[in-house]
């Protein structure tokens, strides 16, 4: 009883002192959004002129109500869209100052600078070492005792190597669904991307791989830009130094998190962030 | 109380109908296979494998038509399965809704059950006419063009069961659009496209129509592609039709050989298919 009563109040004061990110100096912008416009194909406008700057070594949270274009900008970041027809964007996103929308960017290498984990877990129907090695191998040719090491790395990042060291040939599908995401997580890091999208990477998730899923992101961001689309305002609020709020196309409130769920400038934020709608 | 009686009576009519219909059909099936071992069984002995097919009154085999039969359908099947899965990827993968794809995936599915009959005449047409004479090669590709529409459209169905997700998530990690699809999306297809093949072997192993214009038949022990040769369905159908009991009983033998080959077949294609649910 004791102790787990102990225990409860630890992880209540740890979540209450993790409730923002602790507010750093800033870092240099790492990628740039300026009057992004995005038309699917049946003309349907989900992003209305977005503006906002993501920055280096920082997770930045968008927030929003179902359908007002968060993960849609998201996959702006990486054109993942290109990969169907027909789709109209305008506007500009500059990742150190080039803008990746120009035809003439090459995709591939675009997407493996700026990796992609999505809501559901994806393992590849293959090894759990295989589903690191594959995006490895796409753009390097190492020995293969380099590729134990960067597996591992990997593994270790995404503190998954104690529970997976001694199944590392055994299929990834047969991990549970919090360890899948983590070795998609894991697989997204493993090829040095310098940006990383995350797609409600925790909500098909129980509530302790969540927290590991969490605690993961925590740790990432002293390494990479992230950028994470959650419908979970806790998690928005324990995670992220700034947050976007987006509604119907828009971004009506950008800012420092602790700023958007204390103090608002928006009241439609203030709804939002209070649970009034969405 | 009346209508929950009444919702009664009409479950016990409908199962009553199902159960009589599912006896109706599993009836005729138990009474062939039935006839089949009763008739064939007696038929089978060694000298069925090693010994040629015999004029009437005398001792003998099926080893030529055994050997014709696999022959031809392993080259069909050879010729069958690159141009199947070539074809089932195209339409699938790259073809999308255009036009040519649209009419490509319909002219397939009628040529899926198109009469054998006419597929031998079209290979006599292209293949006996203009060389003259019957020959296994003209077999094998009867075989073969009933084989790719099967091949063909399971390819496609098993492709469109791999999740969009998993594509995504292997470009998201930078992969040429080629490397996604030979590395995860063939290869979450993999046992799917073979069982497809398998079914493929087991629908053109007990073909007859198309060999009796094509392959015809041969009396004697031969291994010459270019010339005509046995193979079980066109035997048993011209040992079955004769007036002579060691004929009849004959091709009774290399009917049950025939079934239960076909038969392990569907078992195998079926344990895979299986496996690949799990």
């Amino acid at each position: 009883m004791n102790i787990s009563t102990e225990a409860a109040t630890g992880v209540t004061m740890q979540a209450q002192a993790t409730t923002f990110a602790a507010a750093t100096q800033d870092q240099p912008v790492k990628l740039e959004v300026k009057n992004l416009r995005f038309k699917y194909q049946n003309g349907h406008e989900v992003l209305k002129g977005i503006n906002l700057q993501l920055r280096d070594k920082t997770v930045t949270a968008f927030i929003g109500p179902s359908g007002c274009g968060k993960s849609t900008l998201l996959r702006t970041f990486n054109r993942m869209y290109d990969l169907y027809p027909g789709q109209e964007v305008t506007g500009e996103i500059l990742l150190d100052g080039r803008n990746i929308l120009q035809s003439s960017e090459d995709l591939n290498r675009l997407r493996s600078r700026v990796g992609m984990v999505f809501q559901k877990p994806t393992p590849f129907p293959m090894s759990i070492y295989e589903n690191i090695a594959f995006g490895i191998r796409l753009y390097e040719k190492i020995s293969k005792a380099d590729m134990n090491n960067r597996v591992e790395a990997a593994l270790r990042e995404t503190a998954l190597w104690d529970e997976v060291k001694d199944k590392l040939h055994q299929s990834g599908l047969g991990l549970s669904g919090g360890q899948q995401q983590r070795l998609c997580i894991a697989r997204a890091v493993a090829v040095k991307p310098e940006v990383l999208l995350l797609d409600e990477p925790a909500s098909a998730l129980d509530p302790i791989s969540s927290a590991k899923i969490e605690d993961l992101i925590g740790k990432l961001a002293s390494d990479y830009c992230i950028a994470i689309v959650t419908h979970n305002m806790q998690q928005a609020a324990r995670t992220s130094l700034y947050t976007a709020f987006m509604y119907l196309g828009e971004v009506i409130e950008f800012d420092r998190t602790e700023k958007i769920f204390t103090a608002p400038s928006n009241p439609k934020t203030n709804d939002y962030v209070t649970g009034r709608f969405g | 109380m009346s209508i929950s009686s009444r919702r009664y009576a009409t479950n016990r009519v409908a199962m009553v109908l199902c159960t009589a219909a599912a006896i109706f059909g599993l009836f005729w099936l138990a009474a062939i296979l039935g006839t089949l071992l009763w008739n064939g069984l007696g038929a089978i002995n060694v000298a069925i494998f090693t010994q040629m097919t015999p004029p009437p009154g005398s001792n003998g085999g099926l080893a030529n038509a055994i050997f014709g039969s696999v022959m031809m359908t392993l080259i069909g099947i050879a010729i069958a399965a690159p141009v199947g899965i070539l074809a089932g990827t195209y339409l699938s993968e790259y073809a999308g809704n255009s036009k040519i794809g649209e009419a490509a995936k319909f002219i397939n599915d009628v040529l899926l059950s198109a009469p054998s009959i006419i597929i031998g005449l079209f290979v006599y047409a292209l293949l006996v006419v203009p060389f003259g004479h019957f020959s296994a090669w003209s077999g094998a590709v009867a075989l073969a063009v009933i084989a790719v529409p099967v091949i063909n459209r399971t390819t496609q169905d098993m492709l469109a069961l791999v999740p969009n997700a998993l594509r995504e998530a292997a470009a998201a990690l930078g992969a040429p659009r080629w490397k996604v699809m030979m590395f995860v999306t063939y290869r979450a297809a993999r046992s799917g496209i073979l069982t497809g093949v398998l079914l493929a072997i087991a629908r053109i192993s007990g073909e007859t129509a198309p060999l009796l214009f094509t392959a015809l038949n041969n009396q004697y022990w031969s291994t010459n592609m270019g010339a005509p040769m046995a193979n079980l369905p066109v035997v048993i159908f011209q040992f079955a039709m004769s007036p002579y009991e060691d004929w009849q009983r004959l091709a009774w033998g290399g009917a049950l050989i025939i079934t239960v080959a076909i038969l392990a077949l569907n078992i195998l294609a079926r344990t895979l298919a299986g496996r690949r649910a799990s």
